[in-house]
């Protein structure tokens, strides 16, 4: 073969003679620098106003190159931290795997691909919306469905198909399977975004990973820091979690309540108690009294008792629970669950005073003379009015008592409520569908058929329930009469309510953002032949001392308590619940904690300056 | 005679990656050679064991500097076969060109890089030139010139950008004008053939000893044993190629079998652009939830493919949590480059050590890991 080359040969090469060479020179590297293609790893850009600070970027990370920096000027909301991705360029192997994984959407990277410095601080970089050397450069490589690495799809949870779910109150949730637990639990990122906008800061992120990894004692343990009601609020919380849940941004929530109920409904009752009773202290010398037994003053008694005092509960009613023993219905929280709860605290060894009303069967000074410290938590029992005419007339009903009927007929503890078969319901929050739900099943088994007006001022999409209510209320058959502000209840000559009269309602909100509802003159008549009113409740002060009374500070029907529920002028006193803040079971239920906190640093102050 | 004692490498032209080879020498020959290996040591196993599933992806490309994708291959092909999960069709045939425009970068840079230990420059300005219009398409492709992470476990990371069949086939016909050129340069070249005919020949029994794979075994063994074609993994076994194998194995033949291989592959990518279906999914998830939380299935596999350099496989243990229990790399120039260089490196001459480097296929950083 080599010997087959002609002397000519090199003669060929004379045609590279007028090529161009391929290199480029160095001048123009950095001049002009040659265009990336589309989807370039290049630097990173960072959109602020789309940026959470969930530290899901630097989790994943090969190379550890992402720290999360604190930033000052950013304050903490619902839903988003106040830190901000910083980029080691000594370790970023620009994998874009922070891309993918960004929950916000915020992450990208550009084209941008030259940096030289001979400061090597510069290569640790903060990025923003406009690049390393703030230089309009092209959008390079972004996220696309393909090489997208978050699981944006719940786990859909089973239920009980609508038709026929209205016959009982049976629970509708079934909860979820092993498998499904541990697929949902796999999608939580471990931001810890919804602990700080939990009411009680629950340990989220830590308990659902306790489910991943299959450790449900671990998971016990993480609940009951921080809630002491975890089956109740495994069902029916107001879940404020989800909507800051990260995973939101971009999908479907992780199902942190349903996680939270898998945990306490597949644990052992032996490991359960074993878990939930080691936290139990010595008992001190310390007594507290608690006014009520509610999800405050339980959560309340329970931290009390892990700390070692002594604990009564003073409640009106003959079981302890409040709210979620006489108002959340059967069909979303089974009385068995309310009951389990309930039970460990009885078992911790708190005592429960049941039946004995504060200022009627016991007055309030007793109770105070008797204890080192007093916890109120009543709650709202008293239901508010609209202002419309005639709203005083003797036969309207109203939520709280008609659910504590229902629900003590639904646990075989009472007769079945009266009401007629053609019924308007006026309300729009979550107690009112209860009430109207409720109401549909009643029906259901009294009469097999069913007929109740929904009446609410505002449009479904700003209804303040949750959207599965309205969702499950629509398919079990309500009859809403939305955007419709309740003018006059309609009486006819014989005292009796025959409907009632709404106006249209056309914004629910001023401009400015404000709740304001503003109506038109057209006005139409609704029959039926009785009113159900659900439009929130107001509180009880009558058991207080008259000179407690006067010194409260009540705006707006809440006590206006310090920050671990201490009542100004009274160190003895503290406060929680819907009596302060509210309106859900998990934020009495962090009231309750702090409160608890608050009355030991009291107590322990108190016994300290005496010695 | 008193011996001399000789570094190649690691800072050597004539050596390939940061390998070093203390040699022994009397006059100009090699009396005895100590392979040192470990000034590319990263612990890439170990490293393995500490990081997510999907995060592996960026470390695992860095095992083989010239040729990244095969690592990625094999750790997917060995997650999906924990895993029993099926990679979607048209993922298949990506890879496919991905990993053959990979075995032509590879092959480019080693046979014009047959340039540097003989003095023939030329050589490897020009194949360095045309791999980079390689690394031009792998930009394109994946957004990334060297390091791709491209290839990952259920597919690949995302779908092939618009036009750019067009732009891989005005390559391919490109490179196929250049072939010839390469030919004349160095194949039928003077200086080539005197100084690789007949010399650093790898007998059948050494390639059984030492358990030689690739283009030496087929070139000593006159078998075609290549993975493509024995155990085909992708579409391997729906594309025609010829695998070249002979009975005899000097320098020459070795890298002449580059140059037809480099055919081949245009051979392949060309059916494969053909035979792609045009629409379809590219990736499909191998487990629940995001990808902080992906595991795999326990179990122990050994994925393996042909990389450019012979056999190349991970042992794979998985304990079904959310990162590796334990990977093993076996890398495709271990025996020869470690065990050959200290066993069969003596008696050659000084000046053909560095060409014993180069078509040996001795690859450094798979080596050392």
């Amino acid at each position: 073969m080599a010997k087959d080359k002609s002397v000519f040969s090199p003669i060929g090469a004379w045609k590279y003679l007028t090529k161009k060479p391929v290199t480029i020179p160095k001048t123009l590297v950095f001049d002009t620098p040659r265009e990336a293609s589309d989807n370039y790893r290049g630097f990173h850009i960072n959109d602020w106003d789309k940026c959470v600070g969930c530290g899901t970027c630097a989790e994943i990370c090969p190379t550890n190159a992402i720290n999360m920096i604190e930033i000052p000027t950013l304050e903490q909301s619902k839903g988003n931290k106040p830190e901000r991705p910083a980029i080691d360029y000594g370790r970023c192997s620009f994998c874009a795997l922070c891309v993918d994984i960004c929950t916000s959407d915020s992450l990208s990277m550009s084209k941008e691909y030259i940096h030289l410095s001979k400061d090597a601080d510069t290569f640790y970089f903060l990025p923003e919306i406009d690049g390393i050397h703030e230089i309009e450069y092209k959008d390079g490589y972004v996220r696309d469905e393909v090489s997208e690495l978050l699981d944006l799809e719940r786990y859909k949870m089973d239920e009980i198909k609508h038709d026929g779910r209205a016959e009982s109150f049976m629970e509708i949730i079934k909860g979820y399977s092993k498998e499904m637990a541990i697929a949902e639990a796999s999608r939580c990122v471990e931001c810890g975004i919804c602990t700080f906008t939990c009411p009680a800061h629950m340990n989220i992120p830590e308990y659902i990973k306790s489910v991943w990894t299959e450790n449900m004692e671990e998971g016990i343990d993480y609940l009951y820091k921080t809630n002491p009601l975890s089956n109740v609020c495994g069902r029916v919380c107001t879940h404020t979690c989800e909507s800051a849940c990260v995973i939101g941004n971009r999908g479907k929530p992780v199902a942190i309540r349903w996680l939270k109920r898998y945990i306490i409904d597949n644990t052992p009752k032996e490991d359960f108690e074993r878990v939930v009773l080691s936290n139990v202290s010595e008992k001190i010398n310390g007594k507290v009294g608690i006014i009520g037994g509610g999800p405050a003053g339980l959560s309340c008694a329970y931290y009390l008792r892990t700390l070692g005092y002594e604990v009564d509960i003073y409640e009106e009613k003959p079981l302890l629970g409040g709210a979620v023993r006489y108002g959340v219905p059967e069909y979303r929280l089974p009385e068995e669950s309310v009951k389990e709860d309930v039970e460990m605290i009885r078992k911790m060894g708190v005592n429960f005073i049941v039946n004995t009303k504060v200022g009627r069967d016991i007055s309030f000074d007793e109770i105070k003379n008797t204890h080192d410290a007093v916890f109120s938590g009543t709650g709202n029992w008293i239901p508010k009015k609209l202002r419309v005419k005639n709203v005083d007339h003797p036969d309207i009903r109203f939520a709280a008592k008609f659910l504590q009927e229902s629900r003590d007929y639904s646990r075989n503890l009472g007769e079945m409520p009266e009401f007629e078969d053609d019924l308007i319901v006026i309300g729009g929050g979550d107690v009112s569908f209860d009430v109207a739900r409720s109401l549909l099943r009643l029906q259901t088994i009294k009469n097999g058929k069913t007929n109740i007006k929904f009446i609410a001022r505002k449009p479904s999409q700003f209804l303040a329930c949750d959207p599965e209510e309205f969702e499950e209320g629509t398919e079990e058959g309500l009859k809403f009469h939305l955007d419709r502000s309740p003018v006059e209840i309609l009486i006819d000559d014989n005292n009796k309510i025959y409907g009632v009269k709404v106006a249209r309602c056309t914004s629910v909100m001023t401009e400015s953002g404000k709740a304001k509802t503003t109506c038109t003159d057209e006005t139409e008549e609704i029959y039926a032949k009785e009113v159900f009113m659900s439009v929130g409740s107001d509180p009880d002060f009558e058991y207080f001392t008259d000179e407690i009374i006067d010194n409260l500070e009540i705006s707006r029907n809440k006590i206006k308590v310090k920050e671990d529920g201490q009542v100004e002028g009274y160190p003895w006193l503290f406060a929680g619940g819907d009596i302060t803040r509210g309106p859900d079971i998990i934020t009495a239920v962090a009231d309750g904690h702090k409160a608890a906190m608050g009355i030991d640093e009291y107590l322990y102050n108190k016994a300290k300056n005496k010695n | 005679m008193k011996e001399v004692k000789l570094f190649l490498g690691p800072q050597h032209p004539g050596m390939h990656g940061n390998y070093s080879v203390h040699m022994y020498v009397d006059g100009d020959i090699i009396k005895k050679a100590n392979p040192m290996p470990g000034m590319l040591h990263r612990g890439f196993e170990k490293l393995m064991e500490r990081r997510y599933w999907m995060g592996n992806i960026a470390l695992i490309p860095r095992i083989c500097v010239v040729e990244p994708d095969i690592n990625e291959m094999v750790y997917a092909m060995g997650v999906e076969k924990l895993a029993k999960i099926e990679v979607p069709e048209r993922a298949h045939w990506i890879r496919m060109i991905i990993l053959e425009l990979a075995r032509l970068a590879i092959h480019l840079m080693s046979f014009g890089g047959i340039g540097g230990p003989t003095g023939l420059y030329t050589a490897s300005y020009w194949s360095v030139a045309d791999r980079d219009l390689i690394l031009d398409i792998f930009e394109k492709i994946t957004g990334a010139r060297v390091y791709h992470m491209y290839i990952v476990a259920g597919g690949v990371r995302k779908d092939l950008p618009k036009g750019i069949e067009e732009e891989i086939i005005k390559f391919l016909d490109y490179i196929e004008t250049r072939f010839p050129e390469y030919e004349e340069l160095i194949l039928k070249n003077p200086i080539i053939h005197a100084r690789l005919k007949d010399n650093i020949l790898l007998p059948k029994e050494v390639v059984h000893e030492l358990g030689v794979t690739g283009i030496g075994m087929r070139s000593a063994f006159n078998k075609a044993n290549d993975i493509r074609k024995v155990k085909p993994y992708a579409r391997y076994d729906q594309v025609e190629f010829d695998v070249p194998f002979g009975p005899y194995s000097d320098a020459y033949t070795r890298v002449s079998y580059k140059l037809i291989e480099m055919k081949q592959s245009v051979r392949i990518i060309r059916q494969s652009l053909e035979k792609m279906p045009k629409e379809g999914p590219v990736r499909v998830s191998y487990s629940t939830g995001n990808a902080i939380r992906w595991t795999v299935p326990s179990g122990m596999v050994y994925p393996v493919i042909e990389s450019s350099r012979g056999e190349y496989g991970y042992l794979m243990v998985s304990d079904g949590s959310d990162k590796p229990y334990r990977i093993a790399v076996r890398g495709a120039s271990y025996p020869q480059g470690l065990l050959g260089v200290e066993k069969y490196l003596p008696g050659h001459r000084i000046d053909d050590a560095s060409i014993w480097m180069a078509t040996m296929d001795v690859c450094a950083p798979e080596i050392d890991r």
